[in-house]
């Protein structure tokens, strides 16, 4: 993907410090209809940081994903992108700092998979140009990262889910946001393209120039990458760093499911007892 | 691939449509000549023949063209904002609402309200559509599907019920406006002026459109303004095909079939989808007319017959071919 130290230095790069928070999330409540979501999350985003969010089926990671997208009010509180309030950021200039992996895609129309991740392109193209050489070139990039070259012609209809998945990926990194928000990165992956994938976003962050947050239910994956999690309860949501919060008593409390943890160098693997 | 260049396929489609308007000058009662056709075009010809192609032919043609372009660029616009590519301009019921204005209008005797009273019935159709469909203040494609589908519903049921009410003399009149016609389409110069307005304004958003046909969360996250996109879009697709039906009536299947066809073309580009929709759509309409007045002759076939007709193989042999 494109190198970081090939981009020319923006005003972003040199207003935001180290340590000063990309994403803030101050003080969230969400609502969906009938509940509350979050209920007082506090959080705030670094370069070089990978958060993974980690619970039970419908305890509401993608709806926080959509809210820190800047694509959902929340009910109470505020996300601050740089510091400003993301929805007041124009949404091409949003788009340049937060990217979204949502969990499905749409295709209702026989696009093909490099016109799909050239849709990455968008935010970084005037309006009344096309994409340039360079940015077909980024995208052709994009699809050789997840290993879809050979598709690049292909009508993504006619895809197998984790290829699909995979080109959605592609989308993700030749739009090369600061923060990539990630819903289920891994679903419909095989177990090789799973760690592929997850390698390719643990890169970037290491770069210590980007960031990652994503909801993720493999929790092997997500000891070896995260450094640091939401643990969404049933009473109670925290953030913290990976290694105060992805631990079996913690773990085991917030899926109501006993597990024993493995710990392996590349991650630790838990286990149902 | 990034697809080859669209140049070829419209430069194609334009010269297409520039052979439809010269064959629907040329042939008619009066077949007249090319050369003639250009004499009278160019001022030269004072004769019959220059008279016919001037101020009846022309204007003719040029409504025609201009209604297969609105309905065509209306249909690839309904396509996008509902996410289904077997949307046309008159899935949200606007036809209804125009053919109910029109028919009120007939039923008074009044003709020269038809016009003016389609176009409010199709403004009244658009507004009630999207006023019901705006629950909890969010407008989502399948509701506003739902909610057209059901107006459309309500408007036919009126129209059968005047359909039955009118007297004898009047229902062959209704009939064709209900079927889509141009044998005594007026403004066509409007409508051309119109087209050229939508398809304007639509390539300025076409980039934002071809994003928004892969779902709004895909759109918003790379960067398009999802609500102001979406209401521009429905305003110009609204208002493409009141004038269409305005002018020429109820004319289907030009608004289902050529961006489809031209989609298996071109591919789901807007940027070249809108516009090779539009010259495909015009090109379709002026030639469909032109034979729906000569093949009968001196009897003429409401165009909307001959869409149909023409449009139901044409686009099933698109879809055999075009199989994955």
């Amino acid at each position: 993907m494109s190198d970081a130290e090939d981009r020319p230095l923006t005003i972003a790069d040199v207003a935001v410090a180290p340590d000063e928070a990309l994403l803030e999330c101050r003080n969230v409540t969400l609502a969906v209809p009938g509940r509350r979501l979050c209920k007082g999350l506090s959080f705030a985003v670094r370069c070089g940081e990978c958060w993974v969010l980690v619970g039970p089926n419908g305890a509401g990671k993608s709806t926080l994903l959509a809210a820190l997208a800047g694509l959902r009010e929340p009910a109470v509180g505020a996300v601050l992108l740089g510091g400003r309030p993301i929805r007041s950021w124009g949404a091409r200039e949003r788009a340049r700092k937060i990217g979204l992996l949502p969990q499905d895609s749409f295709d209702a129309f026989p696009d093909t998979a490099l016109e799909i991740v050239l849709s990455g392109r968008h935010p970084h193209t005037p309006r009344w140009c096309r994409e340039s050489a360079q940015d077909v070139a980024l995208a052709q990039a994009a699809l050789a990262a997840v290993g879809m070259t050979h598709a690049a012609a292909r009508n993504v209809q006619t895809l197998s889910g984790g290829e699909r998945r995979r080109v959605a990926l592609a989308l993700l990194l030749a739009q090369d946001p600061d923060l990539m928000l990630l819903d289920e990165p891994t679903n419909h992956l095989d177990v090789a393209h799973e760690v592929r994938a997850l390698d390719l976003l643990g890169e970037r962050v290491r770069d210590a120039r980007h960031a990652v947050v994503m909801a993720l239910h493999d929790l092997a994956l997500a000891t070896r990458h995260a450094t640091h999690a939401v643990l969404f309860g049933v009473d109670q949501v925290v953030a913290g760093p990976a290694s105060e919060l992805l631990t079996a008593p913690l773990l085991s409390a917030l899926f109501g499911q006993p597990l024993v943890a493995i710990a392996h160098p590349r991650g630790t693997v838990f286990v149902p007892n | 691939m990034h697809r080859s260049s669209p140049l070829p396929v419209l430069a194609a489609l334009a010269l297409a449509a520039l052979a439809a308007l010269l064959f629907a000058l040329a042939v008619g009662s009066v077949d007249v000549s090319l050369l003639k056709v250009w004499n009278a075009l160019t001022g030269g010809a004072q004769d019959t023949a220059g008279t016919v192609v001037r101020e009846l032919r022309l204007p003719r043609a040029v409504a025609a063209f201009a209604v297969g372009g609105l309905l065509a660029v209306a249909g690839a616009l309904m396509q996008v904002l509902l996410r289904n590519p077997l949307a046309d301009p008159y899935v949200l019921g606007l036809s209804g609402g125009a053919a109910c204005g029109a028919l009120v209008a007939m039923l008074l005797g009044a003709a020269a309200l038809v016009t003016p009273f389609a176009f409010v019935g199709a403004g009244i159709s658009t507004l009630l559509v999207f006023g019901l469909s705006r629950g909890r203040g969010a407008w989502t494609p399948t509701r506003i599907l739902l909610t057209g589908i059901v107006v459309a519903a309500g408007w036919s049921a009126l129209i059968m019920l005047m359909l039955s009410l009118a007297p004898e003399a009047q229902l062959r009149g209704m009939l064709f406006w209900l079927i889509g016609d141009l044998s005594g389409a007026e403004h066509g110069p409007l409508a051309l002026v119109a087209l050229v307005a939508v398809l304007v304004a639509a390539f300025a958003l076409a980039r934002d459109a071809t994003l928004l046909s892969r779902g709004d969360v895909t759109a918003a996250t790379v960067g398009v303004p999802v609500r102001t996109v979406t209401f521009a879009l429905h305003a110009l697709a609204a208002g493409a095909t009141a004038i269409a039906v305005t002018v020429a009536g109820s004319v289907g299947f030009v608004g289902l079939v050529v961006p489809h066809a031209v989609r298996l073309v071109v591919g789901n580009d807007q940027r070249v989808l809108l516009p090779a929709s539009a010259l495909a759509g015009g090109a379709l309409l002026v030639l469909a007319d032109t034979l729906a007045r000569t093949l009968v002759a001196p009897a003429q076939l409401p165009v909307g017959v001959l869409t149909a007709l023409a449009g139901v193989p044409l686009f099933l042999w698109l879809l055999r071919r075009s199989a994955p």
